[in-house]
Parts: C-alpha cells; structure tokens; sequence
C-alpha cells in the first residue's frame, strides 16, 4: 500500500504533539552535575572579613588588572564600585552604620566568579571559549575562541562575565581561579593574601565540611581558622560568629565551587535566592525533549522533502 | 504556472534616497563602532549585554522576515497551491530580513574577526542554544538565496541553470520549513538560561513553543500587511481573496497561543503580577490585548474581505507579536544590582540603517525583478 502524503504528515504532526504531551517543560530537565574528581574552590566566610581589601589587591597583582578609577579622576587609589572588566573580585559592603554580621548593621561579601558545577556560561558559550576544567572543576576563558556575543553574560545568574565595551578588540573577563597560579602548585592570591582567613582556599569537599563545623560552633566562643589554605598549617583563634544555617552555594542551581558563609541572610548581601536545580539542566532538558538528538529534526526534513517532491513532480 | 512581473519605473524615488541618507548616517556610526568599541556608540553594558541590536534586529526582525516561513508552511505542507503569488515577495521579505539580521550579528559580537571559530569542529558547542540557532540562521540564509534564485534565473534568462536547480529545488523548500522551526522556537529557548534574571511573566519552560507560534503569526501578519501595503503603493489589485483564506488560520493560531501564555503564567501563580500597574504589568497585558483584538476582529468572516480590517489586524499581531519577543529579550530582562538600559541615539540610527537597507532592496528589487504577480489591466 502507498502511503499517502496526508497521512505521512498526520504522522508527522502526532509524533510533534507526542513530544509536547509526554513532556511539559516542568518535567525535562537533566541530572545534576557532580563535583569534578579534584575540585577546588574558596570558602568566604563574611563573619571573618574585616573588609581590608587585600585580596582585591592582591588579585590585581596576580593577574595584571588595571587600577580603576570610578569616583573621579583625582582619586589616586583604585576604587572599583563592582565587577568590571578592571575588576575580577570585590569586597562589597551591604548596610549602615551599627554591629557587623547584623542586619540592622553591616557586613561584607566576596564577589567573583562562582566555579559553578553547571556553569551557565560554558553551556551558553556557541565557541566553547568557556570551559570547565574536568579535573579541578575551574572555569576558564580563552579569547582564542571568544567571538564576543556575550550570551555567557545573558546567561550567568550571579553577572560575573565582563566586557570590554571600550575597546575595538574586546575580551570577556572573569575569575579564572588564578589558574595560572594553580598549575605551578600554589593558590588563588586573594586567599593567599587574606590576613583573617576570611578567604580560604582548598578542595571543595574540606570546604564543605569546614562550613559544616562552622556553623555547629557556639558563636562568641574561640575556636580554631585555618587561614589561606585549608591544607597549609597556618591558624588563627576568632570567636565564631552566630552563623545563618545555610551554605550559600551547596545547592543554588546544582552547586558552585566557591562557598559563602555569613552572620546575616544572604539575599541581603545581594545574593539572589535559586532553585536547586540549574536552568541549565532544564534548557537542556527541554532541547533534548524536543530533538532526541537531532534525529526528529532529521525525520521532519526526510517527510518534508518526500511531500514537497512528490508535489512539484505532479506539477509537472 | 503563475506569471511574475518587474514593476518597472524609477528606482531613485524620494522614500529610496530618503533611506539612503539613513543607511548614511548609519553608516557614519558604524565606523565609530568599529574604530572605538561597542560601548562609543550603544548604551549596553554589562548589566544588560544585549540591546536592541540583537532584540530588534535578530529576535523581532526575524521573526518579521518569517513571512516566507509562514506562506511556504502552508503552500507546500498543507497543499494549498492557490497561495502561490504570496510566494515570491514573501520569500523576498525573508531573505532580506535574514540577510539584514545575520550582517547586523556581526556589529553586535565583539570579536567578529573570528566568527567563524563557532563552526570549527573543535570549537562548536553543540550543547549551545546560541549555538544551534547560529548555524541554523546561517544555512537558512544561504537557503533563502537559492530558494529566491529561480526569481534571478529567469531575469538573467539562465534557462540552463534554471531547470537544473529546479531539479533539486525541493530539498531547499524543505530545509526552508524546518529550519525556522528549529531556530524561531530556539530563540526563545536561549532566554530559558536567564532564569531568575527573566521577569516571571516572560520566563517559562513553553518559551520555545511560544517564540515559534508568535514567528508564524508574525510572519502571516507581515504577508497580509505587505501585499496590503504594496498594492497601494504601486496602485495594483488587492489580493484579497487569498488574504482573507489565509486569515482565516490565525484566530486559531491566536486562540492557541493565548490559552498556552496566559494559562502558563496562571499556573506558576504569577498572574496577579499583571494587574499591579507596574511597566512590565501593563506591557504583558498590552502585548496579549493587541493579539486578543486580532483574533475578535478575524474570528468573523465578514471582517476578513475589509481590507481596512485586515489591515488593522495585521498591525495588531505585528505589535503584539513583536512586544512579546523585546519583552523577552530586554524589558522583562533585569540583572538586579542597579543595571538600566535605553538604546542611545546612534545605536537606534544604525537599527534604522538596516531597516532603510531592507527597504531599499525591496523597492529595488520589485521593480527589477519578477517578483509581484503579472496583472493586465481591464
Ligand atoms: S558564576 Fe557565572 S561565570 Fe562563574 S562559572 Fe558560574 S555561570 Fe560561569
Ligand atoms: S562572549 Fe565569548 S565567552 Fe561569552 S558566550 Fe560569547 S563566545 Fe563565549
Ligand atoms: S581566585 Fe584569583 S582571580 Fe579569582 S578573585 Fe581570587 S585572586 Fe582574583
């Protein structure tokens, strides 16, 4: 039996309905990404910060950013008001006036890439210029391969990615875990230069359970810090802060590699409250749903050209 | 088959050297772009990464150049081959839009000189939505231009090459449908990754249904709008009856998408968003209102044969359609932290180069080649 055009394409049309039925875009989503086999990341404990500002500096040193100057052009001291394509890492200070780790006071917040496990950019980016690595699990960029479309910018949930608008050859630029520094054996240099501890650098799993002990400590008394580097020797005596039950980057959108604890909420440290599972995983989800892997896309065209021809011979 | 006729006459008329000033002055800032960066000209920044370049020129204007999409959808997939004389200029419309579309990417990426790295092997992310909409807005371009070539053929009288295309020309009709299937729903599908980023009344899992059923309804819209347009202009016969069969299909088309949008935002619970008067309140109503009145206005068949009506109607859903995709790309769009954006003077004047550019190469175009069907008068 012929089968015939109509039919051909009921078919087509109630495989496309199939596919919208069995999945409502709630449903399709992915898995989860684990944490890479050595990852490393930092654990920012705002409770520590004294705000100094060292590891801005510090971060500048180690990857020859440039002073920038936002207030005027008289002030002589680098003085970034946020990320920037200058600007890799700031110390932002969230409230007024009054005890710190409050809320009616202030405290302080790290902000630089986050080294997510389900990194939006690195899915959004059409050139792979942002990859993460597979053993570490640290993000980098390369301007080989960047065409500058900016969707890794569209795409981040924490606006990490930046952009020279200024220039005629533009670069994204981002926090790449000082890899640089990695490779040779040593640390990132915002860690590395933190008088407090406040950053502390390592692999992620420490990190974790270092956040965990933290937030079990009585707060007020004195307890052990490693400071710089979970696995170096240095430590310091504080007295534990009254910490917020939560760590900030375990779970928000599948996980990041660099963790924040702090004494107050941390959507009030401009930190937006995420869902666990990452839009990522759900555009991806949903892509599949739609293609199976590119093999309907192929069916529709195989039915469409079958029809379109079987027409033009006719008109013949 | 139907005869096809160049209209003739002047092309240097007033509207043509008009649009040229404009590309002129677009021109003008173009070179500031390329001399000086992204930032001398536009006002993106890192808050709001992409503006108007990309949410007028690639999201609504594609969309807008869907009208060979939409005519071709119906003419060879449902059969209907009395649609035929929409086909050509629509396939025009199409191709220029796409064109225009896919030169203004290269103004908007920042390391345009190595554009071409998203399709080395090596280099291609295939799990990229950006990814995939690139290539497949790429090979529909090429696809349009061999889709249009037997218009060329016949001026040129390559009879040769004019059979010899013909022989394959259904594999292109057929990449021409299902391309901008994939890459119009992709479109939408991109903004899925700006998450929480994305106001709630735009952010949604049916983004890619509801990005290609507003590129269909745009893409009949500025058919019926185009021909309406043109046979003023060129002071020819409406093409009304076929105009008022093909809208006959949008009530349903509208009903469908209206159902999805709003039943969508009802069921994640943030409906009574819409009613706070706030801007992106009354933008998602205005959007769904003006594509709401298309569908009262066609759902009659008595309105469909009043030019005037359909007209209206046409407008509507351009509207309608169009607020929804810029809504999604940049008014819905707030990075948090403090971020604004309005497109600066030279940034809107380089839109308006494109849009005269497009212009002019219909008016051109129409008069040069056979495009618009042959009508004697009576
Ligand atoms: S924080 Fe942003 S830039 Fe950093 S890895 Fe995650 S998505 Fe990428
Ligand atoms: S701007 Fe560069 S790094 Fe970012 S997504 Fe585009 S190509 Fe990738
Ligand atoms: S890890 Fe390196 S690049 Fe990243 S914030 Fe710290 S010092 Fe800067």
């Amino acid at each position: 039996m012929k089968i015939r055009r109509r039919d051909l394409l009921k078919g087509i049309a109630a495989s496309g309905l199939l596919v919208a039925a069995e999945q409502s875009p709630a449903q399709a989503k992915r898995a989860r990404k684990d944490l890479p086999p050595n990852a490393v990341g930092i654990l920012y404990d705002s409770t520590l910060c004294i705000g100094c500002k060292v590891c801005e500096y510090a971060c500048k040193q180690a990857n020859n950013m440039p002073v920038e100057h936002t207030s005027s052009k008289e002030v002589m001291w680098d003085d970034p008001q946020d990320l920037s394509a200058k600007t890799l890492n700031i110390i932002k200070r969230y409230g007024v006036e009054g005890p710190k780790d409050t809320v009616e006071g202030f405290a302080f917040i790290k902000r630089h890439c986050m080294h997510c496990l389900d990194p939006a950019c690195v899915s959004a980016c059409p050139a792979s210029a942002l990859v993460k690595n597979p053993e570490n699990g640290v993000v980098t960029y390369n301007k080989k391969a960047c065409i500058g479309c900016r969707y890794c910018q569209v795409a981040c949930p924490y606006n990490i990615p930046k952009f020279e608008w200024d220039s005629p050859f533009p670069e994204i630029v981002k926090c790449q875990l000082c890899a640089h520094l990695l490779v040779k054996g040593g640390i990132s240099a915002c860690c590395a230069a933190c008088p407090t501890g406040a950053s502390l650098f390592g692999p992620v799993e420490k990190l974790r359970s270092e956040a965990k002990r933290r937030m079990a400590m009585e707060p007020g008394e004195y307890y052990d810090f490693p400071v710089a580097n979970i696995d170096g020797t240095e430590v310091q005596q504080h007295r534990a802060g009254a910490y917020v039950q939560h760590i900030y980057g375990e779970r928000e959108l599948g996980g990041s590699q660099v963790l924040y604890l702090a004494g107050v909420p941390f959507a009030s440290l401009g930190l937006p409250e995420l869902p666990e599972d990452s839009y990522v995983a759900l555009a991806d989800g949903i892509q599949y749903a739609i293609y199976k892997g590119m093999v309907y896309p192929l069916v529709v065209l195989g039915g469409l050209i079958y029809i379109i021809r079987n027409r033009e011979e006719k008109k013949e | 088959m139907q005869e096809r006729q160049a209209l003739g006459g002047k092309v240097l008329t007033v509207p043509f050297k008009v649009c040229a000033a404009i590309v002129l002055i677009g021109l003008f800032f173009l070179g500031k772009r390329f001399i000086f960066g992204i930032g001398s000209v536009t006002n993106m920044n890192d808050g709001y990464p992409w503006g108007i370049w990309i949410a007028y020129d690639v999201v609504v204007g594609t969309a807008l150049a869907c009208a060979g999409y939409s005519i071709a959808l119906i003419v060879y997939v449902f059969n209907k081959g009395e649609y035929s004389p929409l086909v050509r200029p629509a396939l025009m419309t199409s191709m220029f839009g796409y064109t225009l579309a896919g030169i203004s990417v290269i103004f908007d990426i920042g390391r345009y000189w190595q554009a071409y790295n998203i399709f080395l092997p090596w280099l291609s992310n295939l799990h990229s939505v950006m990814f995939e909409v690139a290539l497949c807005i790429g090979t529909y371009i090429l696809v349009l231009w061999m889709e249009f070539a037997p218009t060329l053929l016949e001026k040129f009288k390559a009879a040769r090459l004019q059979a010899r295309l013909n022989r394959i020309i259904f594999v292109f009709i057929a990449l021409g449908i299902l391309l901008p299937t994939m890459h119009q729903s992709s479109l939408g599908t991109m903004m899925l990754m700006a998450g929480h980023k994305l106001s709630p009344l735009w952010w949604s899992g049916f983004l890619p249904l509801l990005f290609l059923i507003t590129a269909v309804v745009i893409g009949y819209a500025a058919v019926i709008f185009e021909s309406l347009i043109a046979s003023v202009a060129f002071k020819r016969p409406l093409e009304l009856h076929l105009l008022s069969k093909i809208s006959a299909l949008m009530p349903w088309l509208l009903g469908l998408y209206l159902v999805i949008r709003i039943e969508d935002v009802n069921l994640r619970g943030y409906l009574p968003l819409a009613f706070e008067g706030g801007l992106l309140g009354n933008l998602f109503l205005l959007e769904n209102l003006l594509l709401l009145a298309a569908l009262l206005i066609l759902a009659y068949p008595n309105n469909r044969q009043n030019p005037r009506l359909l007209f209206i109607a046409s407008c509507a859903m351009l509207l309608g359609g169009s607020m929804y995709r810029f809504n999604t790309y940049i008014v819905g769009f707030d990075p948090g932290t403090g971020w604004r954006y309005f497109p600066s003077v030279p940034e809107l004047f380089i839109t308006f180069g494109i849009i005269a550019a497009e212009v002019m190469a219909y008016l051109w175009f129409v008069k040069t080649l056979p495009v618009l069907p042959k009508f004697t008068k009576a």
